[in-house]
């Protein structure tokens, strides 16, 4: 069983170096703002929303019909298709594929699966290596952490780490830190790995039912030196990466990296429909707990999700709390859906690291209404009683106080009081973290029960509503 | 694998078999509107096209012929520079490396130079279609350290609507859009050209008039 993990606490880390959070907010920002001016662009951008959230509602509907199209057409163009319940069942295939080989060395692409799958520590302990050669996973992977965005996997880290990063691993001259160098040296570092792979490993971004085709989405070509240079290539996929027509491609394709990064395209958009002559081309169909997610009429579109990283931009907390401490492999918003999904127990805190402010839902290109579904999971946290003492204290107290309004009035009096006399060190300690980055208000003189009593003597309050009504003519 | 594979392909199919979900109709992508209606659309592509392509960090060369192609290409230093050139757009372009000849993509690695053709260009983001029908190794689109591409001025479209429903039905194993040089800005968001693919891109946009 997994221990429990909290976001405050976590944040509460990474916020404690303000300049870095405020850096990384800024960091943030800007890709947001990137994205912003791109959708403003296209005139059609709601509609394109519209129709790629009908798309993937239909596909994900249609999930049983739609997979075994595409696995038959698939099969047809010479493609070995496998199918995996859960991670570990993934691991397995995958490495059956890498001994059958003889092959030790592998090179992977980005793919969020394969994280969520924990198959880099299961190939290494079988004796493979396996090199990400996406450069902020590369990083990463050196640093022995994980990324920290969906997207951009190294966001959180400052070039003058990745410069002591790669002085250590790759020999690059102590205290560099100019990206253009450092690059290059990856680079030449990656091309190495490229040449002597033996087995290339790619994540997915959409599978075409109707053609039994796949498409990848790169900037720097990474899953393209690893798909054509060594003769074996998997591709991993959650069964949810479907879509049924080839043409959908073409709404698809152009919210993607508008909604991702705020360019217009991917520099690279590969279509692989079929092996090399004479290569193997593999793909793994993973559920891992999306069927489940399917079962569930509130978070089904979760699975809509095109992994684009908009709602981690837009996220005013995860902007400043950073991806690590959401301590799960998809953050922010999207994640904070999906991780309770997958263990509600540990993921309990994340529908709560969020505001409800509603900027996530506004910029996800398939529509998914991400705040709305934060705020179902707090219901159902609540209700199998996962929530901390600090929280379900608080909330009965809240509740007995709301249902009783002689001690409602009794209570507002002894705040009053309280916050006007008692030294502050009462009321701004740990047992009230509300108030640690917070100053109440100056308390009333009076409260509006008892204004009421003085000014509208006679009346009682639903009479005065009443009156009030009347005179707007209700 | 065996029969363990089979029983997850089943299991999965049952586990969604198993739960009834309302039916979504699936929407024409732009309903009974006609694509020019609805989707961005440019008065010229070509320019449009020109300028997305030196947005997203290529070159973009306007050329009357294959010619003028040449003789710009042998003014640009990388060109003169590289060692292994390649060229697949036919005999007005030398090359001294034969793709043809080449049974082991890994010998590509010390490719410089590389010149292909593209069957269309997008206007709305600089991409070109290339597929591997006439490529032997598609490897040599991503291990060159430089690309040049070659595109009808006549074939630029719009946008990406127009570009699926050229492509049709794909026939060949592989197609790629490429749009502008490889790049990668992993480093505290600070744009690089050259990550792992082309260090340069050059588009030759020629006036081929049908």
């Amino acid at each position: 069983m997994a221990t429990v993990s909290e976001h405050p606490e976590k944040a509460a880390a990474y916020i404690a170096d303000r300049s870095r959070s405020r850096w990384h907010d800024g960091a943030l920002w800007f890709v947001r703002s990137k994205r912003d001016r791109m959708a403003h662009s296209l005139p059609e951008w709601e509609r394109l929303r519209s129709t790629a959230s009908q798309i993937k509602a239909h596909t994900i509907a249609n999930l049983p019909e739609i997979l075994q199209q595409f696995e038959a057409n698939a099969k047809a163009r010479g493609v070995h298709v496998h199918w995996a319940a859960d991670a570990q069942e993934h691991n397995e295939i995958v490495l059956e594929i890498v001994r059958k080989q003889n092959a030790t060395r592998v090179v992977k692409s980005k793919s969020m699966l394969t994280e969520e799958c924990h198959l880099n520590p299961h190939l290494e302990a079988n004796g493979i290596e396996v090199i990400d050669t996406d450069l902020g996973e590369r990083i990463v992977q050196m640093r022995g952490e994980r990324p920290s965005h969906i997207v951009l996997p190294a966001i959180h880290i400052k070039k003058e780490e990745v410069g002591e990063t790669f002085a250590k691993y790759l020999g690059t001259e102590p205290g560099a830190s100019d990206p253009q160098y450092l690059t290059e040296a990856a680079r030449q570092h990656l091309r190495s790995k490229f040449l002597e792979a033996e087995v290339g490993i790619t994540g997915v971004n959409f599978a075409i039912a109707e053609t039994g085709g796949f498409v990848v989405c790169t900037n720097e070509g990474n899953a393209d030196l690893g798909a054509s240079l060594p003769r074996v290539h998997i591709a991993c996929m959650g069964i949810e990466k479907l879509i049924p027509r080839l043409v959908d491609l073409s709404v698809f394709v152009r919210l993607l990296a508008r909604s991702a990064t705020g360019q217009p395209i991917t520099t690279y958009t590969s279509h692989f429909h079929g092996p090399r002559p004479g290569c193997e081309l593999h793909i793994v169909l993973v559920d891992n707990g999306r069927s489940r997610i399917r079962d569930s009429d509130e978070f089904r579109s979760a699975l809509g999700c095109i992994r684009c990283g908009a709602c981690m931009n837009t996220c005013p907390v995860f902007r400043r709390s950073g991806g690590h401490s959401y301590d799960a492999v998809v953050p922010g918003p999207i994640g904070s859906v999906l991780s309770p999904a997958a263990d509600t127990k540990q993921h309990r805190s994340l529908p709560y690291a969020c505001s409800l402010c509603g900027s996530c839902t506004d910029v996800c290109p398939v529509k998914i209404p991400l705040h709305h579904q934060l705020l179902t999971w707090r219901q159902q946290i609540a209700s199998q009683g996962l929530l901390p003492v600090s929280k379900t204290a608080a909330m009965r107290a809240g509740s007995m106080l709301f249902q009783h309004p002689r001690i409602y009035a009794l209570a507002g009096a002894l705040g009053r009081r309280a916050l006007r006399w008692l030294p502050k060190s009462w009321i701004y300690n740990r047992a009230n973290p509300w108030g640690l980055d917070r100053d109440l208000p100056e308390p009333p003189v009076e409260s509006f029960r008892s204004w009421w009593q003085t000014n509208r003597q006679g009346t009682s309050v639903d009479e005065g509503m009443k009156s009030k009504g009347a005179k707007n003519g209700k | 694998m065996g029969s363990k594979a089979r029983d997850s392909r089943q299991a999965i199919l049952d586990r969604l078999r198993s739960r009834e979900v309302t039916p979504v109709e699936l929407p024409a992508i732009f309903g009974d509107d006609s694509i020019s209606q609805v989707a961005i659309g440019f008065d010229d592509p070509p320019t449009q096209f020109a300028g997305t392509v030196e947005a997203v960090g290529g070159l973009c060369l306007q050329v009357g012929s294959m010619q003028e192609a040449l003789n710009k290409l042998e003014q640009d230093e990388v060109y003169r520079d590289a060692a292994r050139r390649c060229s697949l757009v036919g005999d007005e372009i030398p090359g001294n490396v034969n793709l043809q000849e080449i049974e082991d993509p890994h010998e590509l690695s010390s490719l410089d130079f590389l010149i292909a053709r593209a069957e269309f260009g997008v206007a709305e983001n600089g991409a070109m279609w290339i597929t591997d029908r006439d490529i032997r190794h598609r490897a040599s689109l991503f291990i060159t350290q430089h690309l040049a591409l070659v595109v009808s001025r006549q074939s630029i479209i719009s946008n990406m609507h127009q570009a699926y429903e050229r492509i049709g039905q794909p026939e060949t194993p592989f197609g790629v859009f490429i749009a502008g040089p490889s790049k990668t800005a992993d480093i505290e968001q600070s744009l690089v050209l050259g990550a792992h693919g082309c260090r340069t891109l050059t588009v030759f946009l020629v006036d081929e008039p049908a």
